[in-house]
């Protein structure tokens, strides 16, 4: 009898369970679709939903100035936001769960300068040389600007066990990245400062399709990898003692989360410039919702919420002051910034 | 022997702590590492369970050698229960049992239905199933460590290693989790590995026992013939104190060497309170007319000045009764705690008759008032006889403490 009322009484907590997430993923569903249909109709060229519909769905008007303005800018900026929003909150988890710290994140950490270090050194090294970067190599040199800051946070990491102390390596290391981003400008030519303040200020606007091809595929197979290790990734909550015992690789197993992480965020500085509180409050904004931090549930999900989260943002960005754009940053920091202060003013309870 | 190291070296950075360290334990027996803190415990066991890398030498479980097992295969047979401070966010207690089921679960962590099975079973084995939906980091210390070995027997193993498990643990549940390790490797043949602070229960527990101390092996075999008061005492490097195996009680150092003023009639056990409350008094005291059996005599021996003791099953010695009464004679008061009085020649009694009439000050905590005299004073417990004028007087507990202190 009692082992009865004990299978009922976990069916129906994990029934709960199930009808919480769905609940979730639904809503963040609705808000997705209503962000990106109030997304698409606002700007300075007013249409009208059927028309969009039309342009969209059906191609029409192929060539007019309604149909550039869908299918050249907003539609491709749109897709930036929500795939590169997405990204960034991923490579927060992976980050937060690797320094085992609430509070990390690719901003934070310093990993976003150290990448928009090595695009501006790269920028103004090759721009002697051609006139377009293409989409790649600006990837490869964030990839590789966010793995030498990462190095530097892990090393850092190894001497200070306390999670606040982390934090004010991270930042520090991001001063040291933007000292040097400011040195390598000086030697910049006018015509590449332009191009790079535009760029480093943040923003998804100028992504064009060929970029999005190269986002879509690096985003979605980076997380289809994370989400293959999201069973070591759970075991390694536990630290990394037990992870090792339940016979995890520790040393691959960290390696493929440190390069995972840094890929993304390095996918979102190259293209958008380093994006602030995306990567610290959407993970632990998707972990409260859910109510649990699996790694399986969460890395998904968080996903989701942080792309619904960035639309939303970019949409602020463009339409708050139109015709004045706001940077992406300014609208993450807005409402990020008070969310972390919130979060370690809570858990020094 | 089911688990063997066989000359293995231990350490840090590739320099050897411990070396040549050849222990073994049989399958379903339960092996215990004892020695001070600091001794290298911690890095013979991490070195087993392959956390740390072992410098030289081989580890075999059933009779195969560890080093040609991957680390799957290793995590089905072998399990552990660490020291490190576990904080997992928002971890429900079945979830982190669950973990347990790593090994055998597929790439995405899968649990089927026998995974939950095993789940709860675990659970119950250590009582915590009723903690199954509570989140991890609001348990308390103990309950978070039963949730953990809880996680360890989920992996299914056949060896657990726990490092200091009962370190955060009250004494009910260092019983409970004890008992729960003994039963395993009694029911389920599970072998255990465990390093304890605790020689009274190490030596309750343990099957075999291996003594460490400053990073070598000190000892090893039965706990029973192995551990002995001076084993103990070196092992630790005691100095002052004392632990006494038969009884697995600690006793504090003296607190006072002056002449003892006060003479205790102990035996059948009735003894040993009153010395440990004289004791922390500082006050000086000698005690007899004791058997050598008598469970009184081994606090006795540890605590008090002086011990007038008789072989065991004989009557009381002349020689013997002469020396009691000559250091009751010398003693300002007299404790009686209440020893048997029966037998035709008791020479207790006799001595207890001697006291009455020697109009020294007598505290009595017997139950059964013998006589009344004046200066025989009654007691119904430790606690008032104790801060009784008469004994701070007499036994010039004032000397005492400015000549201790």
């Amino acid at each position: 009898m009692e082992s009865i009322k004990k299978t009922l009484y976990l069916n129906k907590s994990k029934l709960g369970k199930i009808a919480r997430y769905q609940c979730i993923y639904i809503v963040l569903i609705i808000a997705l679709l209503a962000a990106v249909i109030v997304s698409v109709n606002s700007g300075t060229v007013d249409l009208s939903v059927s028309e969009i519909f039309k342009i969209i769905v059906l191609k029409a008007q192929e060539g007019s100035v309604e149909s550039n303005v869908i299918w050249k800018i907003r539609l491709p900026r749109l897709i930036a936001a929500g795939v590169l929003g997405g990204a960034l909150s991923v490579a927060g988890f992976l980050l937060q769960t690797f320094f085992r710290n609430p509070i990390a994140g690719p901003y934070v950490l310093g990993i976003s300068s150290g990448a928009k270090m090595f695009v501006a050194f790269t920028m103004i090294v090759l721009m002697n040389y051609v006139n377009v970067l293409p989409p790649g190599v600006i990837m490869l040199a964030a990839f590789i600007g966010s793995l030498i800051s990462m190095g530097f946070v892990i090393l850092a990491a190894r001497k200070v066990k306390d999670m606040a102390m982390l934090l004010v390596v991270g930042v520090m290391i991001g001063y040291i990245c933007a000292a040097f981003t400011d040195l390598f400008v000086n030697f910049a030519q006018e015509r590449d400062i332009a191009n790079l303040t535009n760029w480093s200020m943040g923003s998804f606007s100028g992504i064009g399709w060929a970029d999005i091809r190269l986002i879509t595929i690096v985003v979605f197979i980076s997380l289809a990898a994370v989400m293959m290790l999201s069973k070591p990734i759970g075991a390694y909550q536990l630290g990394e003692g037990y992870a090792k015992s339940m016979g995890i690789n520790i040393r691959v197993f960290r390696i493929l989360i440190v390069l995972f992480s840094s890929l993304l965020s390095a996918t979102v500085t190259a293209f958008a410039g380093p994006i602030a509180f995306v990567g610290i409050a959407i993970p632990q904004v998707t972990k409260m919702l859910m109510n649990t931090s699996k790694p399986i549930i969460i890395i998904p999900t968080t996903f989701l919420t942080g792309a619904v989260f960035c639309v939303f943002c970019d949409l602020l960005a463009r339409t708050m002051f139109a015709p004045i754009e706001l940077s992406i940053g300014t609208v993450t920091a807005f409402f990020g910034a008070p969310f972390v202060i919130w979060l370690l003013l809570s858990r020094k309870k | 022997m089911y688990f063997q190291t066989d000359n293995l070296s231990v350490g840090y950075c590739g320099k050897a702590l411990i070396k040549n360290i050849n222990i073994g334990v049989e399958k379903g027996k339960i092996l215990c590492l004892l020695g001070p803190n600091g001794s290298g415990k911690s890095t013979i066991l991490k070195s087993i369970s392959r956390h740390l890398k072992k410098i030289a030498g081989t580890v075999f479980i059933a009779k195969e050698d560890m080093n040609n097992l991957n680390s799957v295969e290793v995590a089905k047979r072998l399990s552990v229960v660490l020291t490190e401070k576990v904080a997992p966010e928002l971890m429900t207690c079945e979830e982190v049992v669950a973990t347990g089921r790593y090994p055998y679960t597929n790439h995405f962590g899968k649990l089927t239905d026998e995974d939950h099975r095993i789940i709860e079973e675990s659970m119950a084995a250590v009582s915590v199933l009723d903690l199954m939906d509570n989140e991890f980091s609001h348990l308390s210390d103990g309950q978070k460590q039963r949730v953990l070995l809880a996680r360890a027997i989920c992996q299914q193993p056949e060896i657990i290693i726990l490092d200091e498990p009962t370190s955060y643990l009250d004494i009910r549940h260092k019983i409970e989790l004890l008992g729960i390790l003994r039963k395993m490797a009694v029911n389920q043949k599970v072998t255990v590995i465990l390093s304890l602070h605790e020689v009274d229960l190490a030596a309750k527990l343990a099957d075999t026992i291996i003594l460490v101390k400053d990073n070598s092996v000190y000892g090893s075999g039965c706990p029973e013939d192995v551990l002995s008061d001076t084993v103990i005492k070196k092992l630790y490097g005691i100095e002052a104190g004392s632990f006494n195996m038969l009884m697995g009680s600690v006793e504090l150092p003296k607190t006072c060497q002056t002449e003892p003023k006060v003479f205790v009639f102990g035996g059948d056990g009735y003894g040993t309170r009153c010395y440990r409350a004289l004791h922390k008094r500082g006050i000086s005291f000698c005690t007899g007319v004791l058997y050598h059996n008598d469970v009184d005599y081994q606090v006795a021996m540890s605590l008090a000045r002086q011990t007038i003791f008789e072989k065991s099953f004989r009557p009381i010695s002349d020689v013997i009764y002469e020396q009691a009464c000559k250091a009751m004679l010398n003693c300002k008061v007299i404790i009686d705690t209440g020893f048997d009085l029966d037998g035709v020649t008791n020479r207790n009694r006799q001595l207890l008759e001697l006291a009455y009439n020697t109009n020294k000050p007598i505290l009595s905590l017997r139950k059964q008032p013998q006589k009344t005299k004046a200066n025989i004073q009654y007691f119904n417990d430790i606690g008032s006889m104790i801060s009784c004028e008469k004994l701070m007087l007499e036994s010039g507990e004032k000397i005492s403490i400015s000549m201790c202190s």
